[in-house]
Order: structure tokens, then C-alpha cells, then sequence
């Protein structure tokens, strides 16, 4: 399954960092990373394969938000096809 | 990869827009399940639905982490159980009690479907079946129940609109101690749909299959923020607008309702694309009509804003979906929409204009909270106003009011959860109890010819 990864909040060192070494250790594949400032909030998209993942998509997400918090980010975790029905024809 | 504009627009839809699947609703045929024996009918009925819908939870709750988006409601609608109880009259609350034993077991929010359809013609059983409704609402928790009397295609059974009334007050009565809440869970339809996934008019048709995932989408709150940022803008921009938030909405509706019915081995049946408010602030379809331009919900101008929403919403859904279905439209119950309880509350909104309104979407008279000694022949005059407008229009029409026993004009109920809270409304006090004793059936409109 390939979902799509949005990291939003407030920027500082180390977000990109922290947010692929947790998707690295559970065998997540990124396979297309952009991100942006806008003003002062940071939004990175990925595009992430989770065929390999060791943990379900629940507990991805669940570990994925907890670490958010602690970084002051919010992070989804959601299916790319979401995305695909809502925005293309 | 996706456009960033656009992902980031369903992420604020969910986030802060209260953009959410409304309803997974499972129709089940129970037909199979018919036996001359209450408690055995009873029995085969529950482990039918425990066996059906056993997954639907945990399917829905998987669904709603995976795409996103939350998905509120968990509901399963049955064939009307009037077709069920015919060979035990007397005893139809046994069926009562192990339907909401099922829903209860399953986890589930609501289920729907102690129906009976009596527009043409009311049979013995049925008449026995419809006298126990108010005692089966009073008995159980999550079963929701409604009745037909009307359709385009066969006229209005005023005997029905008669009984009708009558029910309604008795389940008020026996329910007093919270309000008349059993009223809450009672719809007195003209031209129900067979595939409604929403509450409490769902039941399972007999045209449809063995078992079917009907979705109902919402998003007020989406609908509204698309248009906050439209101030001047003409009105047919608004409805171009209104088509393209309601398209995307739906399309999200259609995935999740397909992907539904694999997981859980069911047909897809429909897409309802409903615009259903909650009581939450940002969810209210009265705050789309007066960011459209109205004071407040009820002004003169009200009818015609609704017209174009209701419109716009079912342009933009058709596309979206292969299947569209159910009442597909905007809802405008009273309790459950914080814009509508405060066009109540300051007396910006009565029964009359709510009936205009209901020429031009999609429900009825919804949610209404009456006087309690509001007389069973006005509620049916009430039933038989509505009726008329669905059976003239060729559209659904329904009445859901509770007549709250010891309380009038001016005093306010509390419902609860998705219920929400209203002012009690005023009624004419002028009555129509001979024209509702007359009975009978009122003839089919000429439209209606049309083989």
C-alpha cells in the first residue's frame, strides 16, 4: 500500500530527520519527499511504500503522531488513494 | 506525486472543516428468517444480523484510520419488520427486543427497519404492527422505526395518517420521563427510498439484494468554508462552487462505501450525499444558507437559498458516484444544526417556514419538538401536510416531531448527543380533526399516470 505522509507545524532542526529515520527503522520505503515553508509553518509530503512495513498502518500511525507531539508537528498517515478520488476525475 | 494544495485541502476538510463519512449502513435481508413463531423468528433474526454485520465496527474503524477520515456512524437497516411479524400479532416486541440485542452485540450505533409501508393499503397484521411501535421504542435503546403513508404512485392512506398521529403521541407519552424521546427514533414517511442509510427512516427494501453497504457522506462544514471566502460573488458562482466541494466529498464516500462492501462481503448499494449537520458549531447546513447571504436562517429568501444548495449538492454528488441513492440532498432537522436551534430560539424560524423549506430538499418536518398537548389529530394534519408535498412533488417527504409531554412554547428540550437540543415550537391552534376522521385514501396525483 502506498499512503501519503504530511508532517505540519512549526519549523525547526531535525524534523526531516527524526520523521525518515522512524519510517527507515520500520522498513517504510520513501519514495517521494517535498517540503515547504510557509511563513513560519513547516509542511513536508511524502509519498511513502508501506508493503514492507513491520508495524500495521494503525500502529505506524499511532507511533507517528506520539513523536509528533513531541516534536511539536502533526503527522498523517493516510491511504494515497484518498487523495486520488478526491482530487482527480 | 499528488499536488500539495490538494492534499493539504483534505487534511483542513477533516481537521477543521468536520469533514467525515456520516454512515456505514448494512441492509439485511431478513426475509429468509420468517417463521409462525415469535421467539424463533426472533432468535434467526438476531444471529442473521450477528453474522452479517459481525465485522462491520472493526471494518469501518480500520477504514476510517487507513483513508483518514472518520467514519461516525455504524448502522444496519433490515426489511421492514411488518413483513416479519404477520403470523404472530400481539408479540411483535419479542422481534423488537432481539433486534436491539443484535445491535447491541455488533457494536453498533443505530439499526433501522421496524418499518411498515402502508401508502396503498393498511392488512391486520399491519395495523397490529404499527400499535406496537410506541411500546418497542420504549422498551429498546438503538432500534429506529418509520412508517410509509403516502407515495406519488398510490395517494395518501389518511387512515394511516390517522393511526399515525395517534402513534406518535402514544410513544411521546410512554417515553415521558426523557422527554418524549422515543419520538426521536419514529418517521412517518411519503415515498421512502429502500436504500436511506440514515437514521432512524433507514430500512432494508425488498427490491434490494441479500446484503448491501449504503454509505451516507456529510460536510456542512466543508461546503461553508468553500464559500467563505466568496463574499459578492453571484449566486450561480456559489452553486458552481457548492458542486465541486460536494463532488469531492462524494468521491471520498464512493471509495470508502466500495472498499466497505469488499472487506465486508456485501453488494455496493449507494452513495447518499447528504449535507447532515450535528449539533458542533462548524457543522450546521443553516450557517451555509446565511454565509449564502440570510440574517439568519428563516429569513424570507431562506426557500430559495436551500433550493439552490440542495440542488447544487446533488449535481456535484452524481457525478462523483456510479450509484446515487437514498435522500441525497440537505437535511434541515431543528435539534441537530446549532444555526437552525438559534433561528429557533430567537423566533426567526416557525413550522410554516420549515414546511416551505421541505418543498425544496430533501427530508421533511425533522427533529421538531411540540407542545405536548399538541392533539394526535394536528400531528396528522401535520403528517398529512407533508405527505401531500412529497406525493405532489415526487420526492421524499417526512415527519419526525415530539410532541414533549408537559411542556410548551418557549420551554427547551435536551436530547443528547447527535439529537441536540430545541426551543418547542408553536403549533396552529387551530384544528383539523374532522378532515382526519374522514379517512380513507386520498387518490393518486394525475401525474402519477404515467404508463
Amino acid at each position: 500500500m502506498k499512503a501519503i505522509v504530511t508532517v505540519i507545524g512549526k519549523d525547526k532542526p531535525g524534523i526531516i530527520a527524526k520523521v525518515s529515520t522512524a519510517l527507515a527503522e520500520n522498513q517504510v520505503n520513501i519514495e517521494d519527499i517535498s517540503q515547504t515553508l510557509m511563513q513560519e509553518n513547516f509542511t513536508m509530503l511524502m509519498l511513502c511504500d508501506l508493503s514492507s512495513s513491520k508495524l500495521p498502518l494503525e500502529k505506524l500511525q499511532a507511533q507517528l503522531v506520539e513523536m509528533g507531539k513531541e516534536i511539536g508537528v502533526s503527522i498523517h498517515v493516510q491511504h494515497e488513494d484518498i487523495f486520488n478520488a478526491m482530487h482527480k476525475i | 506525486m499528488l499536488n500539495r494544495k490538494e492534499i493539504l485541502e483534505t487534511i483542513d476538510m477533516v481537521e477543521k472543516e468536520h469533514f467525515d463519512v456520516r454512515t456505514i449502513t448494512m441492509g439485511i435481508s431478513l426475509l429468509p428468517c420468517i417463521r409462525d413463531d415469535a421467539k424463533l423468528t426472533a432468535k434467526l433474526c438476531y444471529d442473521r444480523i450477528c453474522k452479517k454485520a459481525e465485522n462491520i465496527v472493526k471494518v469501518a474503524n480500520e477504514l476510517g484510520a487507513e483513508y483518514g477520515i472518520p467514519i461516525i456512524n455504524k448502522r444496519v437497516s433490515i426489511t421492514p419488520a411488518s413483513l416479519l411479524t404477520s403470523s404472530f400479532c400481539g408479540k411483535e416486541t419479542v422481534l423488537a427486543k432481539a433486534l436491539d440485542d443484535a445491535a447491541k452485540n455488533i457494536g453498533i450505533d443505530f439499526l433501522g427497519g421496524y418499518s411498515a409501508l402502508v401508502h396503498k393499503g393498511m392488512t391486520s397484521y399491519e395495523r397490529s404492527f404499527i400499535e406496537s411501535i410506541p411500546e418497542a421504542l420504549a422498551t429498546t435503546d438503538r432500534l429506529c422505526s418509520s412508517v410509509n403513508v403516502g407515495s406519488s404512485k398510490a395517494g395518501i392512506n389518511m387512515d394511516a395518517v390517522k393511526l399515525m398521529g395517534e402513534i406518535v403521541k402514544q410513544t411521546a407519552e410512554i417515553t415521558k420521563d426523557r422527554d418524549g424521546f422515543g419520538c426521536a427514533k419514529l418517521v412517518v414517511f411519503c415515498n421512502a427510498v429502500e436504500d436511506n442509510p440514515f437514521m432512524a427512516g433507514a430500512f432494508h427494501g425488498i427490491g434490494e439484494g441479500e446484503t448491501v453497504i449504503n454509505v451516507g457522506v456529510s460536510g456542512p462544514g466543508v461546503v461553508n468554508h468553500a464559500l467563505k471566502n466568496m463574499k459578492g460573488a453571484s449566486i450561480d458562482d456559489i452553486a458552481e462552487t457548492i458542486k465541486k466541494t460536494a463532488f469531492k466529498i462524494t468521491r471520498a464516500g464512493q471509495l470508502i462505501a466500495k472498499e466497505a462492501s469488499k472487506r465486508l462481503n456485501a453488494e455496493f448499494g449507494i452513495v447518499d450525499l447528504s449535507l447532515a449537520p450535528t449539533p458542533v458549531m462548524g457543522d450546521s447546513v443553516a450557517h451555509i444558507l446565511e454565509e449564502i447571504g440570510l440574517e439568519q436562517v428563516g429569513a424570507h429568501g431562506t426557500t430559495a437559498a436551500l433550493a439552490m444548495l440542495n440542488d447544487a449538492v446533488k449535481k456535484g454528488g452524481v457525478m462523483a458516484s456510479s450509484n446515487v441513492g437514498g435522500l441525497s440532498g440537505a437535511f434541515i432537522p431543528v435539534s441537530e444544526d446549532i444555526g437552525m436551534i438559534n433561528a429557533a430560539k430567537s423566533g426567526a424560524i416557525s413550522l410554516n417556514k420549515l414546511e416551505a423549506m421541505t418543498c425544496v430538499c430533501s427530508v421533511g418536518i425533522d427533529m421538531v419538538a411540540l407542545p405536548g398537548d399538541t392533539p394526535a389529530s394536528t400531528i396528522s394534519g401535520i403528517i398529512a401536510d407533508e405527505a401531500a408535498i412529497g406525493m405532489i412533488n415526487n420526492k421524499t417527504t417526512a415527519v419526525r416531531v415530539i410532541p414533549v409531554p408537559n411542556k410548551g412554547v418557549g420551554d427547551f428540550v435536551e436530547f443528547g448527543g447527535l439529537l441536540g437540543s430545541a426551543p418547542i415550537m408553536g403549533v396552529s391552534p387551530y384544528g383539523c380533526v374532522d378532515m382526519i376522521n374522514r379517512g380513507g385514501r386520498m387518490p393518486a396525483p394525475i401525474h402519477s399516470n404515467k404508463n
